[in-house]
């Protein structure tokens, strides 16, 4: 029996990379709502990411260290055509990442640096990872258009991850922090939905083939049942955080931090059929870019062994800090 | 083809980022350990001056490991960035070596590091222990596979063509390829020795600011110790690490002893100024035959010189200095560490001529473990992978505009990142253990 091995792993690429924009993306979010909260609001933000930030971004890792291992035809044209943007992305996290621990010990003017820094780090990396998919799905043309349908991307994942960091708020805060993310959580609803549907009509517009995949009767008909999701989550989210609001506390407060996870798992989806089978669009298919069975069946038996207790310890680690967050980290 | 400068470029911005990587983790890696050792002391004991020592150093320990995550993360992508050349030829074999590093290790001590740093009031102590040895055990690990590879970039193994391509043919030989036992204990080693430094160091420091504290006596104690031991056992291994390389890669060692040709009782050069042009070292001061002896261990036996391996030999003068301050850095280390364990015997405290020694000292780990590193690595050129691949033909063509500015930002984060790490090091240090507790959640009062 054997298996069509490129396939498995472009699912697990996009499992880890989905999980990384989930779980980074409420960090990200978080990072860049600090300006607009309080001194000890900050405090509890923060507190509310610290156990997870460095295994979230570890997602990342895994999902480059997959089109590595999988896909090293790829791997180099891709990161070369995105060097730029990508050490863009990098500076910002790692300013992110050591902001994090230095402007817990930091005091005075110094805490105020970091904590920009935490802020500027935060926005640098989704708005490079933005940029980045801006340019990856329309295959790293150049030109006028596409530099700014790339600024489009860049400023949609900003807001979709102000959403979700917002979501992860609501969940995790309580009182006045919990009000004020429930604000927010609207606002960066607002604008993922605009760029989000600006960046689905230029989508196909750019790319013909995409256009073909997407534009192709009676296949649409299907087709637009994800936009329609994607509008019910939506309005979900919306509904959902106006009701929250009216109360103090509720047994609901997971239910934005769902929708916003169902919305960015449909426009996921939607990327990923339109990109499908291609991992360079319209220049690499999966199957050419692949690496050797040998490779695929060594690292994917890794995955077999680990992926069992990478979940069970992840799932641990969450509820070990599970509930509201009341006190600071140190 | 490719053009001499844009290399030049790649290679100083990706030695730029691993050297900077590399100081996190050679940190971390036995500071991990020493953790459960205080967590452990801690437990048994109910004395709470251990636990203060643990709270203390955690959190020098989660400032250390941040640096290292955000620096590892920029490597993961410049492999690709900087050398797509690398992932095409030996990807097959780099490829799974380096996932297996994020499966097996990273998420591990990413996930148990939240758990221990923030969930000491959360969990019962028994799994307060557990989260520390997991974070010890994944950050072992994760020395253990990036190790692997670079070990089988030094001296491959396991490996076989199919249709061109390189793949593995036996996946035990490509982790267990004949450096890799060798490097991987030299490593570990290492950071053994850089953290017994650090925490000796930085204790010593300590007690030079505030005159007397229990805490900081503890710990100078312990650094030192463990110091006394492991400084003589990484004599022993880099001497067993030297001579498999004489095996593997004989042109490192002619570049080492900067043997320019090939020749019977080899002295050994004990300083010198290669001259790589005119192929000779000038200003040398040798002892005869001493080469031979070391390395053959009989007094004229012949040891192979850079003649024998031109045109692919590796550049001498850096690799002949990097070894050298890393052998005087080692044997420094030994007297310190003897002395100190001398002096600081019955819970005495050190002069503290030998307390400002120490705390000078504080970071001569790094110092070693560069030169190491520099000696390895650039005593491999040409080659990337032994053999195999040219540094050169892995390069890639991205702009040398961009590598410049790209060189430049990087530059400037690493040198914020650097500073503020060592002032925040040195003034958390400088405070000691006993002014953290009490405001701190989780801690019994």
């Amino acid at each position: 029996m054997s298996f069509d091995l490129p396939l498995i792993f472009t699912l697990l690429m996009a499992i880890a990379i989905l999980l990384y924009v989930l779980l980074d993306g409420f960090d990200l979010g978080i990072g860049m709502l600090m300006p607009a909260a309080s001194r000890p609001e900050q405090e509890l933000m923060v507190a509310s990411i610290g156990p997870f930030w460095d295994a979230n971004e570890t997602w990342l890792v895994l999902g480059i260290g997959v089109l590595l291992a999988a896909f090293p035809r790829a791997h180099g044209v891709i990161l070369g055509a995105l060097y730029l943007p990508v050490a863009a992305m990098l500076s910002g996290l790692m300013l992110r990442g050591v902001a994090f621990e230095f402007r817990i010990k930091a005091l005075g003017w110094h805490r105020e640096l970091w904590n920009w820094l935490f802020w500027f780090g935060s926005f640098l990396a989704a708005f490079a990872q933005g940029w980045m998919l801006g340019r990856y799905v329309t295959g790293f043309e150049s030109g006028f258009g596409f530099t700014v349908f790339a600024s489009l991307c860049a400023a949609s994942l900003c807001g979709t991850y102000v959403l979700i960091g917002a979501s992860w708020l609501i969940l995790k805060s309580e009182n006045d922090l919990r009000r004020k993310s429930l604000l927010w959580a609207r606002w960066g609803l607002l604008w993922s939905g605009l760029a989000l549907m600006l960046v689905s009509i230029a989508t196909p517009l750019v790319s013909s083939r995409v256009f073909e995949r997407w534009f192709d009767f009676p296949r649409t008909f299907g087709l637009m049942l994800l936009p329609v999701a994607a509008l019910g989550s939506w309005l979900w989210v919306w509904v959902s955080t106006g009701r929250l609001a009216h109360v103090r506390r509720s047994k609901d407060d997971w239910k934005p931090l769902a929708g916003a996870a169902v919305i960015i798992f449909i426009g996921f989806l939607g990327l990923a059929y339109s990109l499908f089978p291609y991992v360079i669009i319209d220049r690499l298919t999966i199957w050419q870019a692949a690496a050797h069975p040998t490779s695929l069946r060594i690292v994917l038996a890794g995955f077999l062994v680990v992926v069992p207790f990478l979940i069970a310890y992840t799932a641990y680690a969450h509820r070990v800090f599970g509930g509201k967050v009341r006190e600071p980290l140190y | 083809m490719s053009d001499p400068d844009l290399l030049l470029l790649a290679r100083a911005q990706f030695g730029l980022n691993i050297g900077f990587h590399i100081l996190f983790p050679t940190l971390t890696i036995g500071l991990a350990w020493l953790l459960l050792y205080f967590r452990l002391r801690y437990e048994r004991t109910g004395d709470r001056q251990w636990l203060e020592i643990y709270r203390l150093w955690a959190k020098i320990f989660a400032l250390s490991f941040a640096m290292g995550v955000v620096s590892g993360i920029t490597m993961s992508f410049q492999f690709g960035t900087n050398w797509p050349g690398y992932m095409l030829s030996v990807g097959n074999i780099a490829g799974p070596l380096l996932t297996f590093e994020v499966l097996f290790a990273f998420f591990l001590e990413a996930t148990f590091l939240g758990v221990m740093l923030f969930g000491m009031n959360r969990v019962s102590s028994g799994l307060h222990i557990g989260a520390t040895a997991m974070v010890a055990i994944g950050t072992t690990l994760s020395a253990f596979w990036i190790l692997a590879l670079n070990s089988w970039m030094h001296t491959p193994a396991g490996f076989m063509y199919a249709n061109g391509q390189l793949i593995a043919a036996n996946w035990f030989d490509v982790v267990f390829n004949p450096s890799f036992p060798f490097r991987l204990s030299h490593m570990l080693v290492a950071s053994g020795l850089t953290t017994a430094f650090a925490v000796a160091g930085l204790s010593a420091w300590r007690l030079l600011q505030a005159g007397s504290d229990r805490a900081a006596v503890r710990t100078v104690r312990t650094g030192l110790l463990i110091a006394a031991v492991l400084a003589p056992l990484q004599v022993g291994l880099g001497d067993l690490h030297g001579l498999n390389t004489l095996e593997h890669q004989p042109a490192k060692i002619a570049a080492i002893e900067s043997l320019w040709e090939t020749r019977s009782g080899a002295p050994l050069v004990l300083f010198a100024i290669p001259d790589e042009d005119k192929r000779e070292n000038r200003y040398a001061i040798e002892i005869p035959r001493a080469a031979s002896i070391l390395l053959r261990h009989d007094p004229d036996a012949v040891v192979q010189g850079l003649n024998d391996f031109a045109p692919d030999t590796p550049p001498v003068t850096p690799v002949f200095f990097a070894f050298r301050i890393m052998v005087g850095t080692a044997f420094v280390m030994i007297v310190v560490a003897w002395a100190g364990v001398w002096t600081t015997r019955k819970g005495r405290v050190p002069p503290r001529a030998l307390l400002w020694i120490m705390a000078g000292m504080s970071f001569s780990g790094w110092v070693a473990t560069l030169c190491g590193w520099l000696v390895t690595e650039i005593g491999r050129q040409p080659w990337l992978a032994t053999g195999l691949l040219r540094t050169a033909d892995a390069v890639g063509d991205v702009p040398a505009q961009y590598l410049g500015a790209s060189f430049v930002g990087y530059v400037f984060v690493y040198g914020v990142m650097l500073l503020a790490y060592l002032v925040v090091l040195t003034h958390m240090a400088g405070k000691g253990a006993q002014s953290d507790v009490g405001n701190m959640p989780g801690v019994p009062a």
